[in-house]
């Protein structure tokens, strides 16, 4: 798929696609299998891991409730310590803020460490509009941006690919010999980064947290390339979403141990580096430390007071690796950055609604979401909460052949619901409609529909047979055995 | 409770009533057997959770509105659903959020609705309901059931009295069926492999019976069985609790 704009229109056709290639479920199956047992196993090890999630999401709130004062403390610290603070209010503000750091840093390649934000704004796409190229060095990322793709998922950005497809791609666009050894592989990508890390003059990073009492930008990883973009470049570029403030250094404790357990069920990450501006006279580092504190919609999602919820989000991906739905359909089929049930709630907020009414139904609400989020984050009720608003917002869809608008149905159903006479005469009709309809028995009792003209059932019958309402009702039923 | 038997208003559920009536039948005897004494009101009809769940609020609050004076009578109202329960319990506060008065009676009706094997366990104290079935059987969480309403070992409970059954345990049996209401007609590629899925759990332990105390999940997984011709069986609860095999 095509890695710009929001295309979660087409969230219909990429799950059928996905559904049919064998190989993708299998990767996706395997993959969220093992990062949610690993999280189970995690989390057994730490007492009290039901207090910490409480915390986590306190202090969550309590940001988000005072989040100018917490903004403000943190860009005067940021400034104290020698880092320039950039507010960038929409995606476009953002990328030309980055662009003109490079630019006046003289620089022409930027090596990249990951970012959901940098993903979110698209920002790869801007300079390479500006001739600035820039290298993901993240192994999954590299993978995904040597294939044009998306990520896949918020932590494992190449789930969807396998070690075979890892190689070919490789060989195609680094010209390196075909293996799938994946220590090898490792070697390959290091020395393609290696080269990279030596003569990029920018180096670009995310946050998985700001310190607000600090100043101090958190990041956490496995392969050390955000060591390197952080501190080998002689300027050092941070995109930071304004979610991602924390009030205190001594809160960092609680999300480490929420973060890691959650998203890939480790105590900690391999590094954890905690970094506070610039290098200082006599140390190691970059000259320059420049924070881009991104809005991009976020603003809005404050003000929504049900929806705020969704800043809570440490973007650990934990509810992709337990959503059945995610599982089956993939990170790509959600048609932008953020995919799973936390994506069918951030995608609307930040993109609009009206580019992504599909998402909040592309659930079957059963809450193994809520049950694995470290800020218990009501995911299933927001997604409900999003239904209603498109209903309430945009014309109601008619489904292709069917006799009437989803509303209308809808409506109607309404009515009979409302009168119990019509309820017992649309049970008397509906047998009678059933008749004409093709039914098998397989040698049982129940009659059961095997194809419906219209829809909503005929989706039904499309993989599975429906059942012929039972000849006597309860309610008459009823009638005999009350006594 | 004393010698007083509680009087129960069965809510039966518009699928209950249309589709698996002998669910509801069995669930009256059960609940007789229990000690309750059983009434059925003609007048209700649906929870109004289609609509719910679809986002169309209004039409919701519309239906559910009737369900608040329906029961007024009863000591208990017991319904064969895990889904239709919370939405009473848990969506109809929200349903009808910043009606003080409708509120109350949304109260009302809340402390007193019970799904049917935690009121059979809970309330009436009953396990052993002298049902026997020498089969293999494997108990589905249902999500609403479970994730909301947090029964788990209540319907367990009820099933390990049966004479004869055999138990057993689903690997990842709390994982969703693929029905989730109008999901399973808006991304029924999805919806369907999640069943494949269930169908296939319920295959690697052996299992000749899936039971589960919701009619959606169960409609939607036999409806996979049957179009796929599997040897599999499905019942709900209450139909398996009246068995004496």
């Amino acid at each position: 798929m095509s890695d710009i704009g929001v295309q979660s229109e087409a969230i219909h056709e990429r799950a059928r696609e996905a559904m049919q290639d064998a190989h993708l479920q299998e990767a996706y199956r395997s993959s969220t299998l093992r990062l949610y047992t690993h999280r189970l196993k995690a989390i057994g090890e730490v007492p009290g891991f039901e207090q910490l999630r409480e915390r986590g999401r306190e202090l969550k709130r309590e940001v988000m409730d005072h989040l100018d004062h917490y903004l403000g403390q943190f860009a005067d610290n940021v400034e104290r310590q020698g880092g320039k603070v950039h507010w960038a209010r929409t995606a476009d503000e953002a990328c030309a803020l980055v662009k003109g750091i490079i630019q006046s840093a003289g620089a022409h390649e930027l090596v990249k460490a990951k970012s959901m934000v940098g993903e979110e704004i698209e920002l790869n796409h801007a300079l390479e509009a500006a001739g600035i190229r820039a290298v993901e060095t993240d192994l999954g990322e590299l993978i995904v941006q040597l294939s044009g793709e998306r990520p896949a998922h918020i932590v494992a950005p190449a789930m969807h690919k396998t070690r075979h497809d890892v190689s070919d791609l490789f060989e195609r666009k680094l010209h390196s010999e075909a293996t799938e050894d994946p220590e090898r592989l490792t070697a390959i990508a290091r020395r393609t980064l290696r080269e990279m890390f030596a003569k990029a003059g920018v180096g670009m990073s995310g946050a998985n947290f700001a310190v607000a009492e600090t100043g101090s930008i958190v990041v956490i990883e496995n392969e050390g390339n955000i060591r390197f973009c952080t501190t080998a470049p002689r300027v050092h570029v941070v995109l930071v979403g304004i979610e991602k403030i924390i009030p205190r250094l001594a809160d960092l404790g609680v999300f480490l141990r929420l973060l890691g357990r959650s998203g890939t069920g480790q105590k900690l990450t391999s590094y954890t580096s905690i970094l506070t501006g610039p290098r200082r006279p006599g140390e190691d580092g970059p000259e320059e430390m420049h924070v881009v504190v991104i809005d991009n919609g976020r603003i809005a999602t404050l003000a929504d007071e049900k929806m705020r919820e969704v800043l809570y989000c440490i973007r650990c991906g934990a509810c992709l690796n337990a959503c059945p739905v995610f599982r089956k359909i993939g990170g790509h089929a959600y048609g932008w950055v953020y995919s799973g049930p936390i994506g069918a709630l951030v995608t609307p907020q930040l993109a609009g609604l009206d580019r992504a009414r599909e998402l909040p139904f592309a659930s079957s609400l059963c809450g193994a979401c809520r049950e694995v989020c470290p800020v218990k984050i009501n995911i299933p009720d927001l997604l409900l909460y999003l239904r209603g608003q498109v209903q309430e917002r945009f014309p109601s869809p008619r489904p292709a052949g069917s006799p009437v608008s989803e509303r209308r149905g809808i409506r109607l159903w309404a009515w009979v619901m409302k009168k119990p006479w019509a309820f017992s005469l649309g049970g008397f009709l509906a047998r009678l409609g059933f008749r004409f309809l093709p039914t098998s028995r397989r040698g049982g009792e129940r009659a059961w529909v095997t194809k419906f003209p219209f829809p909503p059932l005929s989706n039904w019958t499309s993989g599975r047979d429906f059942p012929a309402p039972d000849p006597v009702p309860f309610r008459e039923r009823w009638k005999r055995i009350s006594h | 409770m004393g010698n007083h038997s509680p009087k129960v208003a069965l809510f039966i559920t518009c699928i209950g009533d249309q589709f698996f009536p002998q669910v509801g039948e069995c669930a009256v005897r059960i609940l007789r057997r229990a000690g309750a004494e059983v009434s059925f009101n003609p007048a209700q009809t649906c929870c109004g959770q289609p609509a719910f769940n679809t986002g169309y609020r209004e039409e919701a609050r519309d239906v559910a509105l009737r369900m608040l004076d329906l029961f007024d009578d009863a000591d208990y109202v017991v319904a064969p659903s895990g889904s239709c329960t919370t939405m009473v319990r848990v969506f109809y506060p929200e349903l009808f959020a910043g009606d003080p008065a409708l509120l109350r009676k949304v109260e009302r009706l809340r402390e007193r609705f019970f799904e049917f094997s935690e009121f059979l366990v809970k309330i009436m104290k009953a396990e052993d309901l002298g049902a026997s079935f020498p089969h293999r059987v494997a108990y589905h969480d249902s999500c609403h059931l479970y994730r909301e309403l947090g029964i788990e070992t209540e319907p367990r409970k009820l099933l390990r009295a049966v004479k004869g059954i055999e138990l057993v345990e689903l690997q990842d049996h709390r994982l969703c069926c693929g029905f989730g209401g109008t999901f399973a007609v808006k991304y029924p590629e999805v919806s369907v492999g999640m069943a494949q899925d269930k169908v296939r759990a319920a295959a690697e332990v052996g299992a000749e019976y899936l039971v589960a105390n919701d009619a959606g999940c169960l409609m939607h997984v036999a409806g996979y069985i049957h179009r796929n011709g599997l040897p599999l069986k499905t019942l709900h609860l209450a139909e398996l609790l009246e068995k004496h095999e």
